[in-house]
């Protein structure tokens, strides 16, 4: 069993309430930071233990924290972003329904070291009932002095609100964020200025996701140097991976970054294997965003190494034969599933949620979905894949934000792999609208796991 | 789009008013607008949609232009810019949703209802959507009903009879 960081107690009954919460030592790390510590300390303590981003980027977050100015008589924010909307991703909801708590205690800390007197949790809309959920667990954190003025007697004082958002999937990208909570349309920012010198109101600030906050407690408590020994390499720590799509265990697991994508797939500790006795045939390893890979290439890198669950391992051969840990949204799709029908599904999702401002984007997303959707229907030309590929490079890089390198990617990517299945979709227009092409090749046999 | 044949007299309640003026008081000294968002849910909440006059009236509040509101209403698809049924269902279409069957649920909704998608039942009680993710897909295929917005995870054919009855009988 991988050492649990933020899941440990999230069976223990009562786990949502401040009281049990604190039975199992929650609130510790507020109270190590505001009592023991300065507010450079933390940022040092999250600094070492190589933390990366868990909303998608991998950014460093503790380097991130050491980018924010610090200009005098200027206020200084700290945003959460919890508006979790990456299609094949649903840890943050886990988080926030289950162990609420573990996000508010995060973002004391966080605030503390940045020295932000208000902060905010940007919720998508949809999830009301965690809205609920946490604004319940604020106001018993407050009624227990660690929130409000004067925090145990130190005389920080900080406020933590949470703002619903309106189901924008953009509002994910943090200046889309931060315009949505000023009560503006979500369109991302140009860059720079980053959040860090002008974010919300034009003040510096931090955007960071659920887990990465949530992961600042642990690392407060057990030290950053105790969570940089777990993992592999640059990837330290646990995530908090969301496993859907045709496996016999869907869910959100936390693991140690390092585990093998084989183990993680067919492990019973894990997703417990393809359900219903399928193969597999590819995997969208990180969120609907990140390249999808065959069967072949997700379990073993193209040099024949077993591929791990790690930023590195995940991205090991580029665009070319890689992908992405992403946000760590998992989606496995068995011998049964159409390459097009899904590419065309996630084109569609994004020409649904571009913003409309950079015409790339806003063009191109539509063009993609279209031409998709004549090749699943049984109305594609061969000349259509040279089509898409084209359009999916005119769109990725040239857009404000990284919607469109999202929504280009996974296009140009099932296109590289799955060629020969758009392909069939032409030749065989009437089938291609009947049957699936259900390419058995693309998986290998079923792994057999090493005895134990 | 904000072209409404629907009239809506609006007038908001004092309860309402005063949860307004709580949302503004989260924010600093002159960017109350930060509540837009916040309050058009309630709106939604008590209206079950967000009518140009509503819109208006939030303006006022607000001290904002009502093309502020308008832009922010008609950008978010959560908010409804016509009248719907009383319990709108809205259930993801997104990836991980649709390979484990979600289009035939949302197929079997809509000949249940015996109404298209974003048609009102006769009896104003029902209507219904295909969404974008829902953040949810490990339970999919999953829908939601707002006003609260209410999960219903891992659907089936059986499961969505149920759940109507269960509506039905609510109201």
């Amino acid at each position: 069993m991988g050492r649990k960081l933020l899941l440990e107690h999230i069976n223990v009954p009562g786990i949502n309430t401040l009281k049990v919460y604190r039975e199992k030592g929650g609130y510790k790390a507020v109270e190590k930071a505001i009592k023991t510590m300065s507010t450079d300390d933390v940022v040092e303590e999250v600094k070492k233990s190589g933390l990366r981003g868990r909303g998608g980027a991998g950014f460093p977050t503790g380097m991130k924290w050491s980018f924010l100015a610090k200009p005098e008589g200027v206020a200084r924010y700290l945003v959460c972003n919890a508006d979790e909307s990456e299609p094949g991703t649903f840890k943050d909801r886990y988080l926030m329904t289950h162990i609420p708590h573990a996000l508010i205690e995060g973002m004391i800390v966080a605030s503390y070291a940045l020295g932000a007197n208000t902060s905010y949790i940007y919720v998508r809309g949809e999830m009301m009932p965690q809205i609920r959920i946490l604004e319940k667990a604020i106001e018993e954190a407050k009624a227990a002095g660690f929130l409000g003025q004067n925090i145990l007697g130190s005389g920080y004082d900080l406020e933590l609100y949470v703002q619903p958002g309106g189901g924008a999937y953009i509002c994910g990208e943090e200046t889309a964020l931060l315009e949505s909570l000023e009560g503006k349309r979500g369109n991302p920012r140009i860059k720079p200025p980053f959040p860090a010198i002008a974010g919300l109101y034009g003040c510096p600030t931090v955007v960071n996701n659920v887990e990465s906050i949530a992961a600042v407690v642990p690392i407060i408590n057990d030290g950053g140097e105790e969570y940089a020994k777990i993992g592999i390499g640059r990837s330290t720590g646990t995530k908090l991976i969301s496993a859907s799509g045709n496996i016999n265990k869907p869910g959100v697991y936390e693991i140690e970054l390092g585990v093998t994508v084989e183990d993680f797939i067919y492990s019973d500790e894990y997703c417990g294997g393809i359900a219903n006795g399928k193969k597999l045939k590819a995997v969208v390893a990180g969120g609907s965003s990140v390249p999808i890979l065959p069967a072949n290439l997700i379990l073993n890198t193209v040099n024949g190494e077993k591929r791990l669950m790690s930023y590195e391992s995940l991205s090991d051969g580029g665009f070319e034969t890689g992908s992405m840990l992403g946000s760590g949204g998992f989606i496995a799709y068995d011998e049964d599933q159409c390459i097009v029908r899904n590419t065309w599904n996630f084109a569609r999702f994004y020409h649904h949620e571009s913003c409309g401002q950079c015409s790339p984007c806003r063009e191109g997303t539509g063009w993609m979905e279209k031409v998709l959707h004549r090749l699943e229907y049984g109305h594609g030309k061969m000349s259509d894949m040279d089509l898409l590929v084209d359009v999916a490079k005119k769109i990725e890089g040239n857009t404000i934000c990284p919607l469109g390198d999202a929504a280009a990617w996974p296009v140009a990517s099932a296109i590289r792999h799955f060629r020969d299945e758009f392909d069939w979709h032409v030749s065989n227009p009437q089938l291609a609208v009947e049957q699936n092409y259900g390419l058995a090749h693309y998986a290998d046999p079923l792994p057999v796991l090493a005895e134990v | 789009m904000l072209r409404v044949e629907e009239k809506q007299e609006v007038n908001f309640s004092a309860d309402l008013l005063n949860k307004f003026g709580d949302i503004v008081g989260r924010y600093p000294d002159g960017k109350q607008k930060s509540a837009l968002l916040p309050i058009l849910h309630e709106v939604q909440a008590v209206y079950g949609w967000v009518s140009p006059e509503a819109m208006d009236k939030v303006a006022e509040f607000l001290d904002i232009q009502a093309i502020e509101v308008y832009e922010v209403a008609t950008f978010y698809t959560m908010f409804f810019l016509r009248p719907q049924g009383k319990f709108v269902l809205e259930i993801c279409r997104t990836g991980p949703c649709n390979i484990v069957g979600a289009e035939k649920i949302a197929d079997y909704i809509g000949e249940k209802l015996g109404v298209k998608e974003g048609e009102v039942t006769a009896d104003g009680l029902f209507s219904y959507r295909g969404v974008e993710c829902l953040a949810a897909c490990g339970y999919a295929p999953v829908l939601q009903i707002g006003p609260e917005y209410t999960f219903h995870e891992n659907l089936t054919k059986e499961s969505v009879d149920q759940l109507i009855e269960d509506l039905k009988r609510k109201n």
